[in-house]
């Protein structure tokens, strides 16, 4: 079986995160990467998948030139091999434009019988490529999953979504999993030192035969107008507890008409 | 007048608030127009009509529920080319996610997920980076795709006698391949849905597993419960009620956390709360720079007695 796993390398959360003031895109240099960590869980899912059986684990990225990181940090929890897909046209590039290169990306791998992705990008946190991918390729697509099996060429999970869903699909399918579905495992020294002897592809547009014209900020099917720092929050008041801490929170909410 | 298509949602034709919010702001921009898709359309008709719809595309099949949400996502997309809509407004949640952007694919345009408001002419706010920024935006091809997040406005009743179109379901077969083979509806708590709620009253790891007092003080003030990761990794609480970024964002007007620190991922879930209340018994916990009043001490004393002193403040 072979199995593409989606991984983006996105500004660290608990980093100051911010935006470019020339364009309004994500600040990707002032801010240290990392491998987004709602997709450490759709790797840990891939490599349960090899571990136990016959599986071929592809990580795939698309990003500038730091996003390698977020393949190699794949690699070292056990992916065979990597795919990055990197060229100066694709910056600014929007979901849609991203699910047709990451759609691009898959097809000239050719023969992939499950798309692993996590719940959502932990920076632009749409949700929506997974679906995109789907909608391209032809595969099913199973959204928010906690669990997942394979059964005779099926694949069966249990969806967290507004209600609690089991759900079959043939492959190919795509499925993006929440941060329910598993414990991601920490790169070994072994996995760190056989990383590094593992292969990598650098593909550009042309060699995925899409358009540069098509992607990119100047091809976004939407434009961000405008960014503002959100003001930060005045701290109110704050009392310690001397035994009546209770009625103190009573009357606040008494002043503010909550009661 | 252009339409603005609204996806109805609903079970079994018990429409959800969130559609009544997406009626609303459909006014603002143009002719609202709602799509039924699903059964139970008999039961759905009169909520439409009072917020405002001005026609109804009736998709009514069995078959919708057998599937997950690729044929909502062709049906829409068909009753989308012929409308020829300026705007498809869809409630912010996996499932309308998902049918956003098979829709974008489809019909070639652009998608804005998680708005927090839309304008007259389709410039949409957003809350991005944990609630760090603001974020304005707009759609510049095709029809504007755009999910729209619980609680952005209050919905306003407009009564209308709408126009029903019925239309016809042929759903092909590339979109039957995700199968539902069993559903479990969550267990009715009677208390308000967490995203819905003007109150959130949440539990952390400080509950040390105990969110009695949590519940007694969220059914005191008529709100839901919420919870932290810890929490519910721990088991003490169900997922459903997650607060955070792999949680529900909630935005009420009251948020009161008890015994959580306030990590990044938590605050993304709840930073938009009107006035925060904390209760955390370490006065170094970063969530009580967010804090519009915070009792330094154990919660279980202070919920326990907040709850009694609001009791008998209701008399
Ligand atoms: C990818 C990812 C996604 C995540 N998504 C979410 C999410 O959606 N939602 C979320 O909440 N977290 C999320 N997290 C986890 C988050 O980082 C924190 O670990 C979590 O929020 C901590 O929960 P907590 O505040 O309850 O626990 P802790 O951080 O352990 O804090 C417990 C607090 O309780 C206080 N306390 C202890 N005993 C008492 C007492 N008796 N009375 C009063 N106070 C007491 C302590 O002082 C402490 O401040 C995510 C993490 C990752 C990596
Ligand atoms: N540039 C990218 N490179 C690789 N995978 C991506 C990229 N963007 C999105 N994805 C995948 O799609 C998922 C959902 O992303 P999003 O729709 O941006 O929230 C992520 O968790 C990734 O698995």
């Amino acid at each position: 079986m072979k199995i593409v796993v989606l991984v983006k390398h996105v500004p660290d959360a608990a980093a100051d995160r911010g935006f470019n003031e020339s364009d309004h895109t994500t600040d990707r240099a002032g801010v240290d990467g990392i491998l987004s960590e709602l997709d450490e869980y759709a790797v840990e899912e891939a490599l349960k998948l090899s571990d136990s059986g016959e599986a071929d684990v592809i990580a795939v990225t698309m990003g500038p030139d730091g996003a390698l990181d977020a393949i190699k940090r794949s690699l070292q929890m056990g992916a065979a091999s990597g795919v990055h897909v990197v060229d100066d046209a694709l910056h600014g590039s929007d979901a849609v434009a991203t699910s047709k290169v990451l759609a691009a990306a898959i097809s000239k791998l050719g023969d992939v019988n499950l798309v692993l992705t996590g719940m959502a990008s932990t920076d632009g946190g749409m949700s929506v490529v997974p679906a995109m991918l789907a909608e391209r390729l032809g595969f099913a697509h199973i959204g928010f999953v906690g669990e997942l099996g394979f059964a005779d060429g099926k694949v069966s999970a249990r969806r967290d979504a507004d209600v609690t869903e089991t759900v079959e699909a043939s492959l190919p399918a795509v499925v993006s999993v929440t941060d329910q579905i598993n414990e991601p495992r920490y790169p070994s020294f072994k996995g760190i030192m056989a990383a590094k002897k593992k292969p990598v592809e650098t593909w550009s547009l042309a060699d995925l035969g899409v358009d540069a014209g098509s992607v990119g900020l100047s091809a976004a099917w939407s434009v961000v107008e405008a960014v503002t720092a959100r003001p930060e929050r005045t701290q109110g008041e704050i009392v310690t507890d001397e035994g009546d801490g209770g009625v103190k929170v009573a009357e606040y909410l008494a002043g503010q008409k909550f009661i | 007048m252009a339409e603005i298509l609204v996806l109805v949602d609903h079970v079994d034709g018990a429409v959800r608030k969130t559609t009544t919010e997406l009626l609303t702001i459909a006014r603002r921009i143009g002719e609202p127009a709602a799509v039924f898709l699903g059964s139970g359309y008999e039961a759905a008709r009169d909520t439409l009509a009072r917020f405002g719809a001005v026609k109804v595309y009736v998709a009514e099949s069995p078959e919708f529920d057998d599937y997950l949400v690729a044929p909502h996502a062709e049906v829409l997309a068909q009753i989308a080319s012929t409308a020829q809509p300026s705007a498809v407004l869809v409630t912010s949640n996996p499932d309308g996610k998902e049918i956003a952007g098979r829709l974008a694919v489809k019909l070639e345009s652009g998608v804005i997920t998680d708005a927090v408001d839309v304008d007259s002419d389709l410039t949409t706010t957003q809350s991005v980076f944990a609630g760090g920024y603001t974020v304005n935006a707009r759609v510049t091809q095709g029809t504007a795709i755009i999910t729209v997040k619980p609680n952005a406005v209050t919905p306003e009743p407009a009564e209308t006698t709408p126009v029903e179109e019925k239309v016809a379901v042929t759903i092909s077969d590339a979109a039957k391949r995700a199968k539902v083979v069993a559903r479990t509806a969550r267990a009715a708590t009677g208390r308000p849905e967490l995203t819905e709620a003007a109150i959130v009253v949440s539990g952390g790891r400080g509950t040390g597993g105990e969110f009695g007092p949590v519940e007694a003080l969220a059914d005191a003030l008529g709100g839901a419960v919420g919870a932290s990761r810890a929490a519910v990794d721990s088991g003490w609480y169900p997922h459903s009620h997650q607060v955070g970024q792999t949680g529900k964002t909630v935005s009420p007007q009251l948020y009161i956390a008890a015994g959580i620190s306030g990590a990044i991922q938590h605050r993304a879930g709840m930073q938009t709360s009107k006035t925060i209340v904390v209760v955390n018994k370490d006065a170094e916990a970063p969530i009580f720079s967010m804090a519009d009043f915070g009792v330094v001490g154990d919660l279980h004393t202070v919920l326990r007695q907040a709850t009694e002193e609001i009791e008998k403040r209701k008399g």
